[in-house]
Order: C-alpha cells, then structure tokens, then sequence
C-alpha cells in the first residue's frame, strides 16, 4: 500500500506549486432538517441532523440510499437550502455555493465540449485569473493526479479512473477547505477504487482539507474515514457513530477492518428491517 | 502508468468499410441517370423547350455563366440569405436561451413560437410586400420568417436538456450569471443547437427561393421566374442544379464538419466501449 501511495501521488507537485494551499475548515451541522414537498404529501429526507465536523477531519456518511445523506452534501455544497437549521462553513452560514466547498459526484461530470486542461482550469476561470496562471496550476494539478501528458485529450478518451482524477484536480484547482464527495468511486472497478483511495488519502494528509465522503460501501467508509455517521432511510437520520482508530493506511482486507465493517452492517440491517416495518 | 494510457491517441473517424464501392456505386447511378434522361430527352417525346436533356442544361449554364448572370445572381441571393440568417442567429439563439430556462417565457412566448413554427414562412410574403413593398427589406423578413423559429426551438431544446449534473458541477465551481450560459449551457447544448441552425439553414433557402419567384431584380428565383417567361426549361433547370450545389455544398463546407467536430469531442465516434 505504501508502494502504491508512493508510486500514484506526488504530492511535492503539489507543495511546489501551491505553497500556500487552503487547509480545512470546520463545519458545524445545526439541526439541519430537509423536507420534500409533493402536491399532497410531505416526504422527510433529513430528519434534524447535528453534529461537529473538526477542520481538517474526513468524515464519511454511510447509508443506503433514499437516506438523506446525497441531501446533506448539497446542502453542504450550497446547491439546496435546509428546510429547518443550517450549516456555518468555518463559522459563516451557508446560503450558496463557494469556492471553499467543493463537490465531486459518482459522475465526474467533466464538460465534454473542453479538454482535460480546460475543465481543471473552468473554476479558475470563474475567478478571473491569467492565462498563465491558470495553465501553471492545471498543468501541477494534473500531474500531481499523475495525467501529464492528457492536458488536450478529450474527456471521452480517459478511462473512468481518470475522469475521477481530472474531476478531483479541477476540484482542488480552487482550492477549497472543504471536499464534498458524493460517491464519488461507486462506478469504478475495485482496483482502480483502491488506487483512487490511496491518492484521495495521501492529498487529503497532505493539504489537511475537511472531507465529507458520501458512500454506500462500509469498507469503504471504513478505510478512509475519521468517523463514520451511518444513517438510516425513510426518514433519513443517523443510527451510528464510529470514531474510526485503525491505523492508516488501511488495508480493505485487514481482520478489524473487516469485523468492523460486519459491526456496522449488523447495525444497518436493523435499522433498515425497522424502517421497512413501518408504512411508508 | 496505467493501462489505460494507451487511449491517448486522437480519436480518428473510421470511414465505412468500403468505401470506394460506395463511390462506384454511386458515380454510375448518377452516370444512369444523366444517361436515361439525355436519351429521354432526344426521344422527341416532348419537346426540347419544355423537357430539355442534360446538355441542353448545362449549355445554358454557360451561357448564363458567360453572360454574367449567374455570379451575380448567387451574389443578390447570398446576401440576402447571409443578413436574412445573421438576423436570426441574433433573435433566436438568445430567445431559444430564454425560452429554454425561464418558466413564464416558455409558458407564454414558447407556445407562440411553435404556432408561428408551423406556418411555411411564405405566407408571411404578401403581408411583407404589404408592409413594406417589394424592397429587400420585405424579402429579408420572410427569410428570417423561415430560419428564426428553428433556430429557436434547437436552442431551447438543447437547453432543456442540458444535464442538470453539468450545471451543479458549475456552479459549485463558481460559474453564475452569464458565465454559465456562454460557459456551460450553451456549449452543453451544442449538439441540439446545431441541429436547429442546420434545420432554419434549410429553411431560410427555400424561403428565399420562394420569395424571389415574385421579385423583379436578379437573384437566383428570379432567373428560374425568366427562365418560365422565356419557355426556357433548360434555363430553370440550369438555375435548380445551382440552387441543389449551393444547397448541398453549404451543407458540406459548414454543418457536416461542424458536427461531425462536435460528434468526435462529445465521443460519439469513438468505437471504444469501456
């Protein structure tokens, strides 16, 4: 695992070239509450939902889906509004969306008519910065997710594994405190999730930022998490907290890992059984 | 590196397995027909003013070629075409845009707009020579008549379907006002956008063909109007083979390229499956 972090991030690109990179912020959750509204009836996505984010922690939101947890992370990204509470980004409440938080879907929803370069340079864009300056970072961001060399290819040419690594690079171009991710490895195979891990992992011990990771994989919240908030469906709210202890790197495939994982699960089966038990 | 470097080459468009015999196959279909209507032509069946052969044809197009007609009427009718689709372009893509993301404008304008779609634009012409006359002015509206609507209607419909996951991903990026309208939206729409440019292309040309039947001055309608006058059928038919080749090579020189650039960045040319 260490070859593989050592081999996949070079994280002196980085330190090079963004010496001042913004590290983490804390976000403060306050009874955030999220109601769908339709015609007759009212759906609770999110029941109130609080809790402390340290700045720079990686926090994972495990849940199946319907459970609120993609809600959260918009909300989060400032791309919906709470129906009830509200979330302080470094202290400041969030109303819409801002270059401290970024968002990176299962999708890495690159705009196809720009090349690799342009799409990592798009946020860079929106802050009116120099040809030069925009061109100097996309080029270190790209080869710190190791895609030298696919600057001017076209976004259909790169394997799934890569889309995710030009859609994290133009995430980090903006340099935010916060990464939001919402399952962002779901439609990856299993060796290229790995690889992926360990780079998100060794950017994320590198920067410091805040990560709040959006997935539906025990393990996979296992392996990168700080603490782990596992939510259950219908209406969405939280069932467990995990303060994850392992140390890193972890392995997907260690004994206490995987008794862990068998722990959570147990606790989403029932929480599950007895969502499902009540009329929906 | 990974495996998957190996993509890194330019995607190439594969021409259709072969295709010389397309090419064959098709110079001799046009070789049979110039053929069987030369001899249906000769056959005295009719006579050579109102069903001339193709060389028949083609001596009139130099004769008008020679006189200096023709250049200038594809001179008349390519301005006017050219300002009667730039003046669209200028309407319809920011009223397609506005169709296509404000509610109320769609709920009002936008079912205006699929009304006037469905009228040929030629009907506008007597109420244009009303107006304004038999001026260009009155000509350039009926073109704009025939492309504006198309135009628009492509524009909202790409717009209507621009995937809501590139607009999340940009704003939260920091796009917002109308650097996520030039930036995303209408890029996102390009493919449906140029269908509608295409689409009102088409259209404007036949409106103006249709229109300059009743006009006086040189343009390409007009000649096809004196071509009748004089029982000229090879004239008119000389005149229709240029309108086809204007038709046809504006078609190939502009919108085949441009979507089929658009084709290769959005990769639906590439023939790999992963």
């Amino acid at each position: 695992m260490i070859l593989v972090l050592a081999d996949w991030l070079d994280c002196s690109a980085m330190n090079s070239t963004r010496p001042h990179s913004q590290s983490g912020i804390t976000l403060q959750f306050r009874g955030v509450t999220k109601t769908f509204y339709d015609r007759a009836r009212s759906v609770e996505a999110l029941q109130p939902f609080t809790t402390d984010v340290a700045a720079g922690e990686f926090v994972c939101l495990l849940g199946p889906s319907g459970c609120g947890k993609s809600t959260l992370l918009n909300i989060v990204a400032g791309l919906e509004l709470p129906t009830a509470g509200q979330v302080l980004a470094g202290g400041k409440p969030i109303t819409a969306p801002g270059s401290e938080r970024a968002l990176l879907f299962q999708e890495a929803a690159l705009f196809p008519w720009l090349d690799v370069q342009a799409n990592v340079e798009f946020g860079l864009r929106q802050q009116r910065r120099s040809a030069q300056e925009r061109a100097d970072m996309a080029r270190s961001l790209l080869a710190m997710v190791h895609l030298t060399g696919f600057e001017h290819s076209a976004v259909h040419q790169l394997s799934g594994g890569m889309r995710q690594r030009v859609a994290l690079a133009r995430a980090l171009a903006i340099d935010p405190a916060v990464i939001l991710m919402d399952e962002p490895f779901g439609a990856l195979d299993a060796i290229t999730r790995d690889r992926m891990h360990a780079e998100l992992e060794a950017i994320w011990s590198a920067t410091g930022k805040t990560i709040l990771f959006v997935t539906h994989n025990v393990r996979e919240a296992l392996a990168l998490g700080d603490r782990i908030l596992t939510f259950s469906p219908r209406p969405g709210r939280v069932v467990q907290e995990v303060r994850v202890t392992l140390p890193r790197p972890r392995s997907l495939e260690s004994h206490a890992l995987v008794d862990m994982a068998a722990q959570i699960l147990s606790v989403m089966r029932t929480a599950e059984a007895n969502a499902a038990a009540l009329p929906a | 590196m990974p495996a998957d470097s190996q993509k890194h080459s330019p995607p190439v468009e594969r021409s259709p397995a072969g295709s010389r015999t397309t090419w064959l196959r098709r110079a001799g279909f046009y070789l049979l027909l110039l053929l069987s209507w030369e001899l249906l032509a000769r056959s005295g069946l009719w006579p050579p003013w109102l069903f001339p052969g193709p060389s028949l044809v083609v001596e009139s197009l130099i004769s008008m070629l020679n006189k200096g007609l023709l250049l200038k009427a594809v001179a008349v009718s390519g301005q006017r075409i050219l300002i009667g689709y730039a003046i669209s372009l200028m309407i319809g893509v920011p009223l397609g845009l506005a169709i296509g993301r404000v509610r109320w404008i769609h709920e009002t304008l936008g079912s205006l707009v699929v009304g006037l779609q469905a009228l040929p634009s030629v009907c506008w012409l007597p109420l244009a020579i009303l107006w304004m006359g038999l001026s260009e002015r009155a000509i350039i509206f009926v073109v704009v008549m025939g492309a504006l609507f198309s135009i628009t209607l492509g524009v909202e419909s790409g717009v209507k379907n621009t995937p809501p996951l590139y607009l999340k991903a940009a704003r939260t990026l920091g796009a917002r006002g109308l650097a996520l309208y030039t930036q995303v939206i209408l890029p996102a729409a390009l493919p449906a956008v140029l269908a509608g440019l295409k689409q009102g292309w088409a259209f404007a040309w036949r409106s103006l063909m249709a229109g300059e039947l009743l006009f006086f001055s040189l343009s390409l309608g007009n000649l096809l109007q004196t071509g009748r006058d004089l029982n000229d059928a090879s004239q008119v038919m000389a005149v229709m083979l240029v309108i086809i080749l204007i038709g046809v090579s504006i078609d190939q020189m502009i919108f085949a390229p441009a979507e089929r650039q658009v084709r290769i960045r959005w990769g639906l040319y590439t023939r790999e499956t992963d």
